[in-house]
């Protein structure tokens, strides 16, 4: 076990990296600007407004969306692999955005939410239906599992989206870019922060759900309703960080491992860190993207696709080591 | 009071349980015991409503356990099963503290902690309390769990088989708690144990099962005889006296005569393969 103290400066030093990043994420871009400037200069902090807070904050709601998602989901099914992602739910709120798409050209932003929010419900129910008629819940199948719907989810999205000459927005959409995210457009993310408010409330009863049903049962919740809950809220987060933002690989999978390692998954005491990480671990992979190639930019989510599979690798490797009975 | 009533439990045609009927008082402890795959954890999980019963229904403390609230139910009852995997990372503390979910809803009492360190200290827990589950030996983990339900403090308490992984200092610790707490706190305790001996030593009342039906129930000294424990265990059994107590021991030299005599289905399957 880490020590206490070691876990104190651990969780600082998390804290303060954060800020950091916070306030390098606002500064940093092709358009100049300072902390000076901003207070001098009335263009400067027009820019800043329109452009700098808004990426900022899309990118701090979608790594909450994503990393208490992922926790979420890792209860109500009780395996550490699962997350949209894994589990098909960002691929089906996919799908249901290309159906908005075709369907009613020119949707407003919230009938595609609204689209894709169902579909990501729709889809992780199905999901769970697969889980429960399956004899091996091993930790490795389940995400397996997902991956599998996921894909093929994701298969029928671009068939469609090739049928109806919709590729590129599908494109731009998968790669999950923050780079033309502003003012007036990122706004539905608000709703993440309700959500993530719910789940500290909440947070006792997923850890509840997550010690499986029999114990939940036992001590006296209703383990059918949790996951309903879990799953709307997860359908939710994700519906609008899909639309708004797009799709965001493994930060809903590393983000609460990474904790669980250092805090256990005792949620109400963990429920902080996970959404600080998340917001810490997406910020550094955009600003990687932002500055490796600069001036133009590799989208958040592909720097995250490959730190998140290495991390993955390694929590999976770690794993095997550990007394897992 | 458990009441029982016309209980089955069927996979597809084969009726595993029942029709079961039986009470088992209020106070006490009351262990069931049998031969592996007798019925006793599908009839315990019943009636601890984690498993529904294909037929009849099942009280405790005067609730239908099928229809009662859940949350009435746990601050009632608390059950045990056989086994139990979690892939959550909780330290003992934090599971033990579940065990107080169905009185405080999350938010814990003075009361609460008083009842999770109270438990934690019943299973000698105390210097583990901060561990998490996955750094514990087998038998420590059994003993976190049972004191997660001991900390629910309901009048019903329900343990399938509490013994497991226990070394033999552990297992009459255990034991001896659960007798102070049905004497002392007039707890309900029906346990499963497979140590017949065990059973016949704390227990007000063994229930013997066997083929999914109640094969006999009395006191110790009534099950505790050759003929019954030959026969549910369908193996050569004595009793002994020994220090003013019945026990039990196997013939190590006496052939299986019911083995070879009575073979179940399965296994005249398999031997004619
Ligand atoms: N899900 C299931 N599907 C089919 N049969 C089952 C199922 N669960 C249990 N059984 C069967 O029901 C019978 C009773 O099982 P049960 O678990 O109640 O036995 P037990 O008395 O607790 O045995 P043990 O001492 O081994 O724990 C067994 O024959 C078992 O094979
Ligand atoms: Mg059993």
């Amino acid at each position: 076990m880490i020590p206490t103290t070691t876990r104190r400066i651990l969780l600082t030093a998390t804290v303060v990296g954060v800020g950091a990043l916070v306030v390098a994420s606002l500064l940093v871009g092709g358009y100049d600007i300072s902390l000076l400037g901003l207070l001098t200069d009335p263009a400067q902090r027009e820019m800043f407004l329109i452009s700098r807070v808004p990426r900022t904050l899309a990118l701090v709601f979608a790594a909450v969306a994503m990393s208490i998602s992922g926790v979420i989901m890792q209860m109500i099914t009780q395996n550490k692999f699962v997350e949209p992602t894994t589990a098909g739910t960002a691929q089906w709120a996919g799908l249901g955005l290309l159906v908005g798409l075709i369907l009613i050209p020119g949707a407003s932003p919230i009938v595609k939410m609204v689209l894709a929010c169902l579909f990501a419900f729709v889809g992780t129910g199905i999901f769970l239906a697969v889980l429960r008629r399956l004899a091996s819940r091993s930790s490795i199948i389940v995400p397996l599992v997902g991956i599998m719907l996921g894909a093929v989810v994701g298969a029928a999205t671009t068939y469609l989206a090739n049928s109806f000459g919709l590729l590129q927005s599908l494109a731009s959409w998968r790669s999950g870019g923050f780079s033309n995210i502003v003012r007036g457009f990122y706004e539905p993310l608000w709703i993440v922060s309700i959500i993530a408010v719910l789940a500290f409330v909440v947070a006792d009863r997923f850890t509840v759900a997550g010690l499986g049903k029999d114990l939940a049962t036992n001590a006296g919740v209703n383990y059918d309703r949790i996951v309903l809950l879990g799953v709307t809220m997860v359908a939710l987060a994700t519906g609008v960080t899909t639309v708004v933002v797009g799709f965001i690989p493994f930060l809903g999978l590393v983000v609460p491992n990474l904790v669980s390692m250092v805090l256990g998954d005792d949620l109400r005491k963990n429920l902080p860190w996970v959404a600080v990480v998340g917001v810490g671990l997406l910020l550094a992979c955009d600003l990687i993207g932002r500055l490796i190639v600069a001036p133009m930019e590799i989208p958040a989510s592909v720097v995250m696709g490959a730190i998140g599979a290495a991390l993955f690798i390694a929590i999976v490797l770690r794993q095997r080591r550990s007394v897992y009975a | 009071m458990i009441t029982i009533t016309d209980v089955t439990k069927s996979y597809g045609d084969e009726t595993v349980l029942g029709p079961v009927t039986g009470q088992i008082a209020k106070g006490g402890v009351t262990s069931l015991v049998g031969p592996n795959g007798a019925g006793k954890s599908t009839l315990m999980t019943i009636i601890g409503r984690l498993l529904e019963p294909s037929e009849g229904s099942v009280t405790v403390g005067g609730l239908d356990v099928q229809a009662a609230k859940s949350r009435d139910l746990a601050q009632m009852m608390s059950i045990l099963r056989q086994e139990n995997h979690i892939t959550a990372r909780l330290t003992v503390r934090e599971l033990v503290a579940f065990g107080r979910f169905p009185h405080s809803q999350g938010r814990l009492t003075d009361e609460d902690h008083r009842h999770v360190d109270l438990a934690l200290d019943f299973l000698g827990l105390g210097p583990l309390a901060e561990r998490f589950l996955d750094q514990l030996s087998g038998g420590q983990r059994q003993r976190a769990f049972v004191a997660m339900v001991l900390a629910q403090d309901t009048e019903y308490v329900l343990l399938d088989e509490p013994l497991n992984n226990l070394d033999m200092k552990h297992a009459v610790l255990m034991m001896r708690r659960l007798r102070d707490a049905a004497d002392e706190l007039g707890k309900t305790i029906v346990i499963i144990v497979h140590d017949i001996n065990v059973a016949a030593a704390y227990s007000d009342r063994i229930i013997a099962m066997r083929d999914g039906t109640i094969a006999y129930s009395g006191t110790a000294a009534e099950i505790m005889r050759s003929d019954i424990l030959s026969e549910v265990f369908d193996t050569p059994i004595e009793v002994h006296e020994l220090a003013g107590r019945p026990i039990a021991v196997f013939d190590p030299m006496a052939q299986s005569v019911t083995h070879d005599a009575v073979r179940t289905d399965e296994e005249s399957a398999v031997a004619s393969v």
